[in-house]
């Protein structure tokens, strides 16, 4: 049988349960995947939180896929500074984007480039040992931090400021992150959202894990857990169990308190803030504080939309963490919304002006944005391989030159290829590493590091 | 804490779930679906997956349901791993119904 050469761009989950799908078909397929980093996993290595490692047991999953035959893995390959689109649609038969929303969304107002003032993305990268957030500097000296969101993210980067660095300690979070963390004077942090406690995103799991941490407090004022009727509409959805999940831990922390005078062994606070809009952050060179436009909801249930009051509040804070939805990258050869930071697609067919590209196809966060979990990929990843392989019917007959194509320009154009067995040296590299603080692992946050190990 | 396949998925089977789930852990005979708890890493993506609500995580199962953890537990070690969608049961619509899903 002739194979199909499909090139995915991206390593992480949506890029592996394509790989999976392909592999699984009845057709003969190689599987090229190209990855910027020299270390695959996307988001399972340098997004999900350290304190999780039960989900990044979906490694397995992958690491199996990678030694599968009919797999390469081209790591340390960078598309549209090393190869185009173009150069691997004639060396593929299709190409799969899967390069996941890698960007945050602004917040849009004054005082956002102030120092101190943050995207999650970088905070989450920085303490994940993501090479291009290495040398980002958070000032932790500082007492209030503010975090701008009300999602699985938000939750994340409370649970890292505010969790004792004892429990961090053994999980593969960067060592600078754990030194810098460790020294952090951090009292109080304020989660702050537009709408209201059934409306936030939480997932119920993240919320009540928040609860648990040791000696930290959660709050909430009694009178935003008092809602309306639309927001009983929506509670009483069968498909919206969450956020009944959520009102219910939400009406179960602390009453809001203007606390005493904040001492570095004061127990850390997290506070829930329901109803405020960014207005403007503070300060002269950094930041001294946020300003926010208080809101009320108005309109149907699952489309409620916030008002203004009138009203504003100050809070006094050093620190502004802005999680509000994330954005894919643009590339050439390829049509992006704008809008939406995602590229056009139906069911995974990349549309441009309005029919489908021969050939071209996306899954995951870059397909349908930043929303779902780990397993929602895998589902998404299915439709996309259902309509590529729908569509490559005969293809075969026109013969690719796939990984030994690409292979070639890249040798050509001098790129250091990383592949399967280099990445396993860099893996086994960074285990032995973690040994020794008894970590699962220590990973390079470099990538010369990572190309070092490979030099020897 | 792992989840939990409960009684909804008996005459369903819609297995919409396993399309969701990232790393393999759901097995199958002929009636049901049941989760391997030492594989499920508890992401939760299978919960809003169920088109019959039968998918708990531990925390928040109902007490009337426990012996389920057990049947998972026990009916995981030895059934197949069912790694695709596969049609429902015939029945699967009519129980939707009669559940008021």
């Amino acid at each position: 049988m002739l194979k199909i050469h499909i090139a995915i761009v991206g390593s992480g989950p949506s890029g592996f349960y394509a790989a999976e799908a392909l592999l699984r078909s009845d057709l003969n397929v190689e599987v090229n995947m190209i990855e910027k980093l020299p270390t695959p996993f996307g988001l399972v290595r340098s997004g999900v939180a350290p304190d999780h490692p039960k989900l990044k047991q979906s490694i397995l999953v992958y690491d199996r896929i990678l030694k599968q035959d009919g797999m390469n893995f081209f790591g340390n390959v960078t598309v549209d500074e090393d190869i185009s689109v173009e150069d691997l649609l004639k060396t593929h038969h299709g190409v799969i984007m899967a390069c996941g929303a890698p960007l945050d969304n602004k917040l849009n107002i004054d005082g956002e480039n102030l120092k101190g003032s943050h995207a999650a993305t970088a905070f989450v990268g920085w303490y994940n040992g993501h090479p291009e957030y290495r040398d980002e500097k958070f000032d932790f000296k500082q007492k209030t931090a503010i975090v701008i969101g009300h999602g699985n993210v938000a939750a994340d980067i409370c649970r890292i400021l505010s969790k004792p660095v004892s429990e961090l300690k053994k999980s593969d979070i960067a060592e600078h992150a754990l030194d810098a963390l460790a020294e952090s004077q951090i009292r109080k942090i304020h989660v702050v959202g537009r709408r209201g406690p059934v409306q936030a995103k939480f997932s119920p799991k993240e919320l009540r894990e928040l609860v648990d941490i040791s000696n930290v407090t959660t709050e909430v004022d009694v009178n935003d857990c008092e809602i309306g009727e639309q927001c009983k509409v929506e509670l009483s959805d069968p498909k919206n169990i969450s956020s009944g999940k959520n009102l219910e831990l939400f009406r179960s922390f602390s009453e809001l308190q203007t606390s005493p005078e904040l001492t570095p062994h004061s127990p850390r606070k997290i506070k829930f803030r329901f109803y405020l809009t960014s207005q403007k952050i503070h300060g002269a060179e950094t930041v001294e504080g946020m300003s926010f436009f208080k809101n009320q909801l108005g309109g149907q249930a699952f489309s409620q939309t916030v008002i203004s009051t009138g009203e504003t509040e100050h809070i006094s804070c050093g620190l502004v963490f802005r999680s509000i939805g994330y954005r894919g990258v643009p590339f050439k050869d390829i049509p992006f919304c704008d809008d939406q930071g995602k590229i056009p697609n139906k069911e995974g067919r990349v549309i441009k002006n309005g029919k489908a590209m021969p050939g071209v196809y996306v899954t995951g966060w870059q397909k349908r944005g930043p929303s779902g979990i780990i397993g929602t990929n895998r589902a998404d990843s299915i439709e996309t391989v259902d309509c590529l392989l729908a569509d490559m019917a005969g293809v075969e007959k026109t013969p690719k030159s796939g990984s030994d194509g690409l292979t070639a320009l890249l040798k050509k154009r001098q790129v250091q290829i990383v592949e399967l067995d280099d990445w396993l040296k860099i893996d086994t590299s960074e285990i032995a590493r973690g040994k020794k603080y008894g970590k699962p692992r220590e990973k390079f946050t470099r990538v010369d590091e990572m190309l070092d190990v490979l030099s020897v | 804490m792992p989840h939990i396949v409960t009684e909804n998925c008996q005459s369903c089977r819609f297995t919409d779930c396993v399309s969701h789930c990232p790393v393999e852990c759901f097995h199958e005979d002929d009636e049901r679906l049941y989760i391997n708890p030492d594989v499920c890493v508890d992401c939760g993506a299978c919960i809003p997956a169920c088109p019959v609500q039968a998918i708990y995580d531990v925390v928040d199962m109902p007490e009337d349901k426990d012996p389920w953890i057990k049947v998972n537990a026990e009916r995981s070690k030895t059934l197949p791993v069912i790694m695709s969608k596969q049609e429902p049961l015939p029945t699967a619509e009519a129980r939707r119904t009669e559940l008021g899903l």
